[in-house]
């Protein structure tokens, strides 16, 4: 037994693992350090995945900014409405596919299966988005991504394999189809609800794509733009830094890394609990997919 | 009370039974049996034809100079024009070049790590250990691309970037790396492993769960070693879900997510960095080239197509393993 646990193949996969471990969360931590430390410490790099100098001046700058309360608001109100909205037209869509009795049932799967393979692209979805006058408000950023594919493959399958005698009871009841829906499968499912719903909220959060095409008023930017603005296109408010004084090239880094982490922060935070969820999806997609 | 209500549901059943008065009534059934059910499918259906299949459509203005103020129907048509100005355009190669060769890359590396990890992952015994493993290495995939790509871009920084102080720190000169063409494929391919190495374990972690525990029993019997169980009973036991991801990854080996190289790229690295999407949205949407942009992302997803369909096919006739 003994041997057995010192065997090399334990010692160099218990390694990697760790390797994967540390590679994984490091950067978080560091970021995390840095951009609490004060900042003399952060110019002679002293700062690893500790902080020293507890110093919450970064996030208080951060905070302070109302262009980031605006952009952490519309971020929240997209993901709630384009989640609420996607989760609605998907699981109604999925149910009616789940069931082989519906007349034209294997047409409009091919027709929906066929997009993942070929669509129209970026600039013909542009002017269609456009044509609709959803250019520039809240609807460019909720209805394009309404129903992915994957997520309503996902739920259809969901929905096949709850029992039809269910379905029967609730017929005979004098249900109909909607009112099967939404009383006996609805009901029925709520993990695969509450899976479906976190794909889309966390898409819609880390969203960069649809703002970057569709949005156009900076009062409209979600969360996603300002921290391109803020930390790729390097235009962090130089003004506020030097304010803080000391080497603004350092100081720059802190502030880019507060910034990281408070627009990480909900996904970071809430992430360990629903987990599960997300890989009970993923496990429902890999065996039946 | 439910025995009454029932009733209605008797006679229609009744009805169906009934061959009689075939051409009225086939139609009126059908209705009646449907009218729920499409009305559920209905939001779904508008979403597929509004923004799925009306953008192909639209592809009509490739062949046209389209305008924004004429819109689509007024404005002229030119044949083959843009397709012509795509292939004489001295970047054609270029372009797609470094689409092939990122998709590429990111295929041969990016698709066996997570095999590697989920094999090691299943010797774990410790259970605490391998749930806590997995559960930090699935976070970064929910990280947004806006974030990773800032983390790349902040941590490579040849002033104060974490891996160029380490650099230093071991008494070399720093690397500009994001402006370094050489480097972008690496960078990028390290950081699509880094970002969804450990989600892309659960297809296999999944399989694993399923091979059959008297195997290795067997196995043991016959003095198999570790490494001959893993080689001779874990990988063949998923070596369907290997094929699997691999038409899947091999079929879309070109489309590669636009986010996250629009965002890691710069013009110093264009030579290298710059990829079909990438070039489509500069062209169409920042120089308001519409037709030219739609023209060349429209000859990409027919490669596309092409790609994921003789995967396909040569994945049916070599190991009768399929999509479709």
């Amino acid at each position: 037994m003994i041997a057995k646990r010192f065997s090399l193949f334990n010692v160099v996969s218990t390694v990697v693992l760790l390797f994967v471990v540390i590679v994984t969360l490091y950067p978080f931590l560091h970021m995390l350090a840095v951009s609490l430390s004060e900042d003399v410490y952060v110019m002679k790099n002293a700062v690893t995945i500790w902080p020293k100098g507890l110093d919450f001046g970064m996030y208080e700058l951060v905070l302070g900014d109302p262009k980031m309360w605006t952009a952490f608001r519309n971020t929240v109100v997209y993901t709630l409405l384009g989640t609420a909205i996607a989760l609605i037209v998907t699981s109604m869509g999925a149910y009616a596919l789940s069931r082989k009795d519906m007349a034209f049932q294997k047409t409009f799967t091919m027709l929906i299966v066929f997009t993942m393979f070929f669509g129209g692209g970026m600039i013909p979805t542009f002017l269609v988005v456009r044509s609709l006058g959803f250019v520039d408000t809240i609807w460019g950023m909720v209805l394009p991504g309404a129903v992915s594919t994957w997520n309503l493959i996902l739920m259809r399958t969901f929905f096949a394999g709850i029992p039809k005698e269910l379905e029967e009871s609730g017929r005979i009841d004098g249900l109909n189809d909607i009112g099967i829906f939404f009383r006996i499968i609805v009901p029925l499912s709520k993990a695969s609800f509450a899976t479906i719903a976190l794909f889309y909220a966390v898409g819609l959060w880390n969203n960069f794509m649809f703002p970057l095409l569709y949005l156009r008023t900076p009062d409209l930017f979600p969360l996603q733009v300002l921290l391109r603005n803020l930390v790729l296109a390097g235009s962090a408010s130089s003004g506020d830094v030097t304010r803080i004084g000391g080497d603004n090239q350092i100081v720059e880094e802190s502030l880019k890394y507060a910034t990281i982490m408070v627009s990480s922060l909900p996904i970071l935070i809430v992430y360990p609990f629903i987990q599960k969820y997300f890989v009970k999806g993923a496990m429902i997609g890999a065996v039946k997919g | 009370m439910a025995q009454t209500s029932a009733a209605p549901n008797l006679i229609d059943d009744v009805e169906i039974a009934v061959p009689e008065q075939r051409r009225p009534g086939r139609m009126r059934r059908m209705w009646r049996h449907n009218k729920y059910l499409w009305l559920l499918f209905l939001p779904c259906l508008i979403y597929y034809l509004v923004f799925r299949y009306a953008p192909m459509f639209g592809l009509v203005i490739t062949f046209k100079d389209y305008n924004l103020f004429k819109g689509v129907w007024a404005s002229e048509w030119v044949g083959f024009k843009y397709y012509r100005m795509f292939f004489e355009n001295p970047d054609f190669f270029l372009l797609m070049k470094n689409t092939f060769l990122l998709g590429v890359y990111n295929l041969a590396f990016g698709f066996p790590a997570p095999i590697i990890l989920a094999l090691l992952l299943n010797e774990v015994r410790k259970a605490a250990f391998k749930r806590f493993v997995q559960t930090v290495s699935y976070l970064p995939h929910f990280i947004s691309n806006v974030i990773v790509a800032s983390m790349v871009i902040m941590f490579l920084s040849p002033t104060g970037g974490l891996i160029n102080e380490l650099i230093q720190a071991f008494g070399f000169k720093p690397i500009n790396f994001m402006n370094e063409p050489g480097m972008f494929r690496w960078i990028y391919v390290i950081s699509e492993i880094w970002q969804h190495i450990g989600w892309e374990t659960i297809i296999y972690l999944a399989a694993l769960t399923a091979v059959d525990p008297q195997l290795y029993e067997a196995a043991s019997i016959d003095g198999a070693s570790r490494m001959r169980k893993l080689w001779h009973v874990t990988l063949p036991g998923i070596s369907f879900a290997i094929v699997i991801t691999l038409i899947l990854n091999i079929g879309s080996v070109l489309e590669i997510g636009f986010e996250k190289v629009f965002l890691m790229q710069n013009p110093a690295i264009y030579e290298t960095a710059d990829i079909i999407s990438t070039y489509v949205y500069r062209v169409g949407m920042e120089q308001g080239n519409f037709s030219y942009g739609a023209a060349i992302d429209l000859f990409m997803g027919i490669i596309s197509l092409i790609f994921i369909y003789t995967a396909n096919f040569i994945s049916r006739r070599v190991s009768e393993t399929s999509l479709w």
